[in-house]
């Protein structure tokens, strides 16, 4: 029982990744019917997006301390991040040790400009294009997206850790009545998972309840129609983009602690995601949700030791088993709309 | 000639030529001069040239024929590699029983995956095969560690001893063919140029002409004719009366002999494999050589693989210091800030040029490299209007 809960634990973080970057590829496939394979290129600039901006919190500049000395007498020097001049020591040391919550707000504007100027600049001329073509472009963007990150920030992980306040793990355990230290489960976890629920709860509900959001799924549903009742839908599209690449880019925002950032992160999470909207039923937003979590609690499930005893290398393979058993018994995906991309 | 049309015969008789004469037409530069480091006519990278070649060419006639984009295709071409190697492991350390092992492994693997895959199109399909090739990437890294070698992967060892070649106690057996050494070279030393000529690189060489011979005759026979039906209307084909699958599962299987083919000819040349062969990163490079070259073009995925491997091996060597020598000629100040500029696209990051390069095909010559050559060659021929005989024949008009 503990072991079962704890793996469903496990699953969440991931799954939630999976749920977010898949949701918003399938904003995208949905509303321009584009198959984007630049996702998790977007994810992984958020990631980065939070590496900058702790390295713009800890600019600083040396000064000559007086009062400290090195061991050979000489006055120290030490580095004085702007931050502390600013807001003085101590809101100054709790705002570089919040860069990673604070990127949230630096990455919605920084990450809606990426996605708007890609639609414009390169997607707009792909939609009348085949899949294979769109496909093959935004690959090539990717590679280029990864390349930059990487020409700026180089090859090796670079470690961005949660807030202090979040360092240690929470007792599942006792909270529900098991031995203390059973179950624990790291605070920023529970926090990415609380995060990624809000996100796709404001998507959903941006869709559902807003007028924008009842026009972008009108267009959805029969864009010429729309365009007929004289509704600008190529810019509501557009804006969806940009969403869509905002939700990709705070999702990988607060991955950093999780994981340390490097640029292939990207392409690791790309390839999953797309089983995860395959598997979830291209174009279906509850769907690609509903798929990341299932895939991602099957995934922590399979590597559990009892499992991996019977068949190894389960762990490894299971997401791409499921998705080649869905797609030839259900090929249009766990909750996809009869007739969408079945073929 | 050999059942070929003129332009056909004329297209892969300067194919052959140019192979035949890589190792002098690829070191064009004296080994004095500062541009010797962009001789590419080396046995290792020449190798190379002509197997991704083959790999390429195989990755055309399922895409460039029947429009279906395998995203996985390198599965093959690693598990080609591995039956190779078990077979010099186990057997001979003679390059052909394991190539043609090769061929078989990949060939009864590909009919497995595609028989299932091929059961969807579209995306869908690119889905599937980069789910096959990522099990087997991970099965092959993980529990098959014991046939795969795992991280490591599989070398020969002093201690294989294959059951029909004689390895002396203690020797690390090499690849030969009838007791020629893959790595046997003769270099040519021609005032300031030095030309190397390698064994394994033209046993390779002759390889990849038969396979482009072949492709030449997939083309344009009946059977490539039905493939191009198959991309270009599917349902019509249907209504006609002919089922699609068994074609396009022979295309896919056709095309996993060939990346078979070309991953036993790489344990042949070297003899080692390791299960990133297999990663999607390896299949999208494939990709990637296709459509650079000009996919459903003869000549275009041996061209795109050439300009891939050249950028990979020659590109990425240039670095700052090059760079600098270069620019050298510049005011001061001025150089440096070229050399800032251009630094990005080489070297390390090599991958940057590609990928623009790559993009800027897809977005504006969707017929690859060759369609480029096309244009550029029709810019000279409407001058002579005169010469009314249009050069179409190297390439076949995808049917859209």
């Amino acid at each position: 029982m503990e072991a079962i809960i704890l793996q469903i634990l496990n699953g969440l973080d991931k799954g939630s990744a999976y749920a977010l970057i898949a949701l918003g590829l399938t904003l995208i496939f949905g509303t321009l019917g584009v198959v984007n394979f630049a996702h998790g290129a977007l994810f992984m600039i958020g990631a980065f997006c939070a590496v900058t901006l702790s390295r713009i919190l800890t600019a600083s500049y040396t000064v000559i301390d007086e009062s400290q000395t090195d061991f050979l007498g000489n006055p120290l020097k030490v580095d004085m991040p702007y931050v502390h001049d600013w807001f003085g020591q101590a809101t100054g040391d709790a705002i570089i040790d919040w860069a990673v919550p604070l990127s949230i707000l630096f990455a919605i504007p920084v990450m809606m400009l990426i996605g708007v100027i890609m639609e414009r600049g390169l997607i707009k001329h792909f939609y009348n294009r085949p899949h294979a073509d769109q496909i093959l472009v935004t690959f090539g963007l990717a590679i280029v997206l990864q390349e930059v990150i990487k020409y700026y920030y180089g090859a090796n992980p670079i470690p961005t850790p949660a807030p202090e306040a979040f360092d240690g793990s929470f007792d599942f355990g006792a909270m529900l009545g098991f031995d203390p230290n059973m179950i624990i489960y790291p605070y920023w976890r529970i926090i990415y998972f609380v995060f990624a629920a809000i996100i796709i709860g404001g998507v959903f509900a941006f869709l559902q309840f807003t007028t924008f959001g009842m026009v972008v799924r009108a267009g959805m549903a029969d864009r010429d129609t729309v365009k007929l009742l004289g509704i600008n839908i190529d810019r509501r599209f557009t804006i969806m983009f940009g969403l869509a690449a905002a939700v990709a880019g705070l999702a990988g925002v607060m991955y950093t602690p999780i994981n340390s950032p490097n640029y292939h992160m990207g392409m690791d999470f790309l390839v999953l995601s797309f089983v995860v909207v395959v598997v979830g039923g291209m174009g279906s937003l509850p769907g690609a949700v509903l798929a990341g979590f299932l895939l991602g609690i099957l995934e922590s499930f399979a590597s559990m030791g009892a499992v991996l005893e019977i068949l190894p290398g389960l762990n490894q393979i299971i997401i791409y088993l499921v998705a080649i058993i869905i797609l030839l018994t259900r090929p249009r995906g766990l909750m996809g709309r009869k007739g969408v991309m079945e073929d | 000639m050999l059942g070929l049309g003129k332009k056909d015969f004329t297209l892969l008789l300067i194919v052959a030529v140019m192979t035949l004469l890589a190792p002098l037409l690829l070191n064009p530069f004296p080994e004095s001069s500062g541009l010797a480091q962009f001789n590419a006519g080396y046995p290792d990278l020449m190798q190379r040239f002509v197997i991704f070649g083959i790999f390429a060419i195989g990755f055309n006639i399922l895409f460039g024929l029947t429009g279906y984009l395998s995203f996985g295709h390198a599965a093959f071409l690693g598990v080609g590699s591995y039956g190779a190697m078990w077979m010099m492991k186990l057997v001979s350390l003679n390059v052909i029983p394991a190539i043609i092992m090769a061929i078989i492994v990949a060939g009864i693997f590909s009919l497995a995956v595609g028989y299932i895959s091929l059961r969807r199109s579209g995306i869908y399909f690119s889905i599937l095969t980069l789910a096959f090739a990522q099990m087997s990437y991970a099965l092959a890294y993980s529990v098959l560690t014991p046939l795969t070698g795992g991280e490591t992967g599989l070398q020969i060892k002093s201690s294989d001893t294959p059951l029909f070649s004689n390895v002396a106690d203690g020797d690390i057996g090499r690849a030969n063919l009838f007791g020629m050494d893959m790595r046997a070279s003769h270099e040519v030393a021609m005032g300031d140029w030095l030309f190397t000529f390698n064994a394994g690189y033209y046993i390779a060489g002759v390889v990849m002409l038969i396979a482009f011979y072949l492709s030449i005759r997939i083309f344009r026979s009946p059977f490539g004719t039905m493939l191009r039906a198959v991309k270009s209307n599917q349902t019509r084909m249907y209504y006609t009366g002919l089922n699609a699958r068994p074609y396009t599962l022979a295309a896919f299987v056709i095309s996993g002999m060939y990346a078979g083919l070309a991953g036993g000819l790489l344990v042949a040349m070297d003899t080692q494999v390791g299960p990133e062969r297999m990663f999607w990163t390896a299949s999208g490079e494939v990709v990637l050589m296709t459509i650079l070259g000009g996919a459903g073009t003869l000549i275009g995925p041996v061209l795109g693989s050439g300009a891939i491997k050249y950028m990979e091996n020659i590109l990425s060597k240039i670095n700052k210091d090059i760079l600098h020598e270069w620019f050298a000629f510049l005011p001061a100040g001025l150089d440096d800030f070229i050399v800032a500029i251009v630094y990005p696209f080489v070297g390390k990051g090599w991958h940057l040029t590609l990928g623009l390069i790559f993009m800027g095909v897809v977005i504006f010559l969707p017929g690859g490299l060759v369609q480029g050559g096309q244009k550029i060659g029709g810019l000279f021929r409407r001058k002579k209007a005169s010469d009314n005989d249009s050069d179409k024949s190297t390439q076949s008009t995808p049917a859209e």
